[in-house]
């Protein structure tokens, strides 16, 4: 917990200065929320994802212990992105469960990305249970470069 | 929503006195624990663990089960965040007799197994009641 200063008549003084303050403190407040704090579950639809952008590409991981490649299945339409799947539950005969913590059962998830995305140029990666996208940005999507001709 | 539906689980950060070297945060893995005649079976979620990084210790009673995370180089600009990764740590503690030469541990698609057999000693014994 952050002491907050009250602010004194002085600080008044330079209104801009308390302004800043008072951004730097909610900068703060909402790195606490977005980042590892217990709310952080963002869309609250599973699975979460992290997505990230690197040079004209997006890539997105989730992770997704104990499916199947097979399992999990995968589209992309323009700009959305669908991410389908199931767990499905092992049952064991003859057994006596201590604990049952893994869940099962089936998801839906739906993205919309940024741009659109060159549906041919897609990879899809499952490794130690880490589903890796790559989707690459179709090529009427990226920016032209203008250049001047001398005259 | 049907109830076979998955739901988002915030993966639960462990909660302890002793600081880990590595800025890293640790997870506690969701398992699945049971019986059978012969042994005992576990099974950990640990996404994003490779197998050589899988560190499985029985010291008396005490299982203890840890996972370091791939190192992943984060590169680009982030969009969206709903996860952190980071490394695993449980620890239990058994109450049948295990016989530790035969434990077997494998690592597949982020699911840790560990098979721990129960010692002959352990293992439930038919009494048959003689009728005199």
């Amino acid at each position: 917990m952050a002491i907050i200063r009250y602010p004194t008549l002085a600080d008044f003084t330079n209104p801009f200065r308390e302004m800043d303050r008072l951004k730097r403190e909610m900068d703060r407040i909402f790195a606490d929320v977005m980042g590892r704090g217990p709310g952080a579950l963002g869309s609250g639809v599973f699975p979460a994802l992290n997505v990230y952008e690197v040079s004209d590409k997006i890539v997105v991981q989730a992770e997704l212990p104990g499916f199947k490649g097979e399992d999990i299945e995968i589209s992309v339409e323009r700009e959305t992105l669908s991410l389908r799947g199931e767990r499905k539950a092992e049952e064991m005969e003859n057994v006596s469960y201590h604990r049952r913590e893994r869940r099962t059962g089936r998801f839906q998830k739906s993205l919309t990305l940024p741009y659109e995305i060159n549906v041919d140029g897609v990879e899809a990666h499952f490794k130690d249970g880490v589903l890796k996208l790559t989707l690459p940005k179709a090529e009427h999507a990226k920016p032209k470069k203008i250049s001047i001709k001398a005259q | 929503m049907s109830e076979k539906d998955l739901q988002v689980q915030a993966k639960q950060e462990l909660q302890t006195k002793s600081e880990s070297t590595r800025n890293v945060p640790i997870f506690v893995p969701a398992v699945d624990i049971f019986e059978s005649a012969n042994e005992l079976t576990l099974l950990a979620d640990m996404p994003g663990v490779p197998i050589e990084n899988v560190d499985i210790d029985l010291d008396n009673d005490q299982l203890t089960i840890k996972g370091t995370a791939a190192a992943v180089q984060e590169e680009g600009t982030i969009l969206l965040r709903e996860y952190s990764v980071g490394d695993y740590y449980r620890q239990f503690t058994l109450s049948n007799v295990i016989d530790r030469e035969r434990i077997q541990a494998s690592m597949k698609d982020g699911v840790l197994k560990v098979v721990l057999p129960k010692a002959e000693a352990a293992k439930p014994r038919k009494i048959e009641v003689k009728v005199s």
